[in-house]
């Protein structure tokens, strides 16, 4: 038989706020264990929170992006259970008033757009951190994370393979990176996936028993854990045996999902309404305020590149692959009128760099105005194209400017004739084949002429030239 | 109303506290009466009432974003069951 397999995603976003959910402890990664904990994030007797202004309102952008519905009404509950790292023994969560629900993210595959349904947004608190020292009978408990504010973003079951997912998570993070709420990164765990799978016979639309798999801790993860799990349960199925509806860990190290331990029993949170907090009305215009104060979201933002530049699908899905190099690309567009050049150079070599670098645009040595500078010196014909990506290495490393560079390292175009025609003397004496070739009537054998020029001269000769001057010579 | 011994014995797991056998059949016992007394609730028509979600009549109470200073980690560990260097310390919570 032929299953189909269906997914959702559960996605938790840390939110970037100065302070925590419901008390003014700072919320900031990497300070020395329990340094940022008062009585209200740890639970003690008498102590009261109160809500975040700004994580609410970092929330309700997120749920307007994902046009979500905010509802005028909203309280949080208590979410019970016993578990060391959650220091008051109930996480602050929201559980029957949600405050946004209904919202949708449509994503691209090669096989068209795809929508997915969004089931609701809700406000949380997070809990501590958890080590486990090889040695010993005993775990530390670390509560600077206990009570910053995280967001969870559930998705109904709309997924039908590992690259919807994929692709879901991607879109959905690229959102939220231009929301400019959260440093979304997944190995500091600030944005974290938990995915439901379960499969059902293809053509049939009911929900199978579904396995929920945690601990990915990236998106090429996810989309394993998934390709693995899916297998799994297939084979299970084609078995004549059921699947168990089970909490699985992705076990990166195996490749595999594995039932996590029974440490977890059934669960029964107990939710209640949590009465140290009261509700939250949220008016009219306090969302349409909100909606106004949205900034252009990816999808608008690569339309708008493709519209008033004429950038094809691709160069417009690259240049706004990041908000930091939407940015930048706009950045230089108001120093220099030439947005194809730009994106060229930005798509191109600078990208490169990025890649091998391993790097975004804003680990780069690099501004908007010192790129330009490079890219002025190419279409002035000062340096070739060669020369320049010389010259924008050389940037990255010392952080010198371009003109400078090309100072120093001699790396000015030579264009003139009696600069260039030793050189191709030279290379038409070391290349009497191709000089033959091209002779006989092979007009392309010229090419590889100039590449010799280009590289005995360094990269400095105009190919243009060099390229007119060889025809010249050659044809006299 | 009626509450079983198993009912009993699950809601005290949940809350994590470890009863006698006496204690079980007391708990049940004062937990029916208090059942029984709440059910009285569902003798009255509350269909033209909207559930309440807090006792107190607020709303909308808001903090500012700005960081107020922390406790001394030292002082709060001091009240901890255990602790190890600037960690709480507890049983081990995976095998």
């Amino acid at each position: 038989m032929n299953y189909e397999p269906v997914i959702g995603l559960e996605v938790h976003v840390q939110l970037k706020t100065a302070t925590k959910a419901f008390c003014g402890c700072a919320n900031v990664f990497g300070t020395r264990e329990n340094t940022n904990i008062c009585p209200v994030c740890l639970g003690l007797p008498g102590s009261l929170p109160v809500l975040n202004e700004k994580a609410l309102k970092a929330a309700m952008k997120v749920a307007l992006a994902l046009g979500c519905q905010v509802r005028s009404f909203t309280k949080f509950d208590r979410k019970n259970y016993y578990y060391p790292d959650l220091p008051k023994n109930f996480q602050i969560s929201q559980y029957d008033m949600p405050f946004s629900e209904h919202g949708s993210l449509d994503i691209c595959l090669e096989g068209g757009i795809r929508h997915i349904r969004i089931k609701r947004v809700h406000l949380e608190e997070d809990a501590g951190k958890l080590i486990h020292p090889e040695e010993g009978a005993e775990s530390l408990v670390d509560y600077n994370r206990a009570g910053t504010p995280l967001l969870e973003i559930v998705s109904e079951p709309d997924m039908h393979s590992p690259d919807e997912a994929y692709a879901y998570l991607t879109d959905l993070k690229l959102i939220l990176q231009y929301l400019d709420i959260s440093d979304c990164d997944m190995e500091k765990g600030s944005l974290r996936c938990d995915a439901n799978v379960s499969l059902r016979p293809a053509g049939t639309t009911g929900l199978g028993v579904k396995s929920e798999l945690k601990n990915m801790n990236s998106f090429r993860a996810v989309r394993l854990a998934l390709e693995y799990e899916i297998k799994r349960q297939e084979a299970e199925l084609s078995d004549g045996r059921s699947v168990v509806q089970e909490t699985r860990l992705w076990n990166e190290k195996k490749q595999m999902t594995l039932p996590m331990r029974s440490k977890e029993e059934a669960h029964d949170y107990r939710y209640f309404p949590e009465p140290d907090l009261p509700p939250f009305v949220i008016s009219a215009s306090e969302i349409e305020e909100a909606k106004q104060g949205l900034p252009e979201l990816p999808k608008e933002k690569r339309s708008r590149f493709i519209a008033s530049f004429g950038f094809s699908d691709k160069d417009a899905a690259t240049l706004s692959a990041t908000r930091a190099l939407a940015d930048f690309f706009e950045a230089c567009l108001k120093l220099y009128d030439k947005p194809k050049k730009i994106a060229h150079w930005l798509i191109g070599p600078v990208s490169f760099q990025m890649n091998s670098r391993g790097q975004d645009i804003g680990g780069l040595r690099l501004t908007p105005a010192s790129l330009i500078e490079l890219i002025d010196l190419v279409e002035a014909g000062k340096i070739s194209q060669l020369a320049a990506k010389e010259v924008l290495q050389e940037m990255l490393e010392s952080g010198k400017p371009a003109g400078k560079i090309v100072e120093e390292k001699n790396l000015s175009q030579v264009s003139d004739a009696g600069s260039l025609s030793s050189v191709i003397e030279e290379v038409i004496a070391a290349n009497k084949k191709s000089v033959d070739d091209f002779r006989a009537g092979k007009e392309n054998a010229v090419m590889f002429l100039v590449g010799q020029v280009m590289r005995l001269s360094k990269g400095k000769a105009n190919p243009k030239t060099a390229r007119e001057m060889l025809i010249e010579r050659l044809k006299s | 109303m009626s509450i079983s011994r198993d009912d009993v014995t699950y809601i005290a797991h949940l809350a994590r506290l470890g009863l006698s056998e006496e204690e079980i059949s007391h708990f049940q016992g004062q937990l029916e009466s208090i059942l029984e007394y709440v059910d009285k609730l569902k003798t009255l028509d509350v269909s033209r009432v909207e559930p309440m979600t807090h006792v107190l009549d607020l709303k909308n109470v808001y903090r500012k974003d700005s960081v107020v200073p922390s406790l001394d980690p030292q002082s709060v560990l001091k009240i901890a069951p255990a602790a190890q260097g600037q960690f709480y310390k507890v049983p081990k919570v995976i095998e």
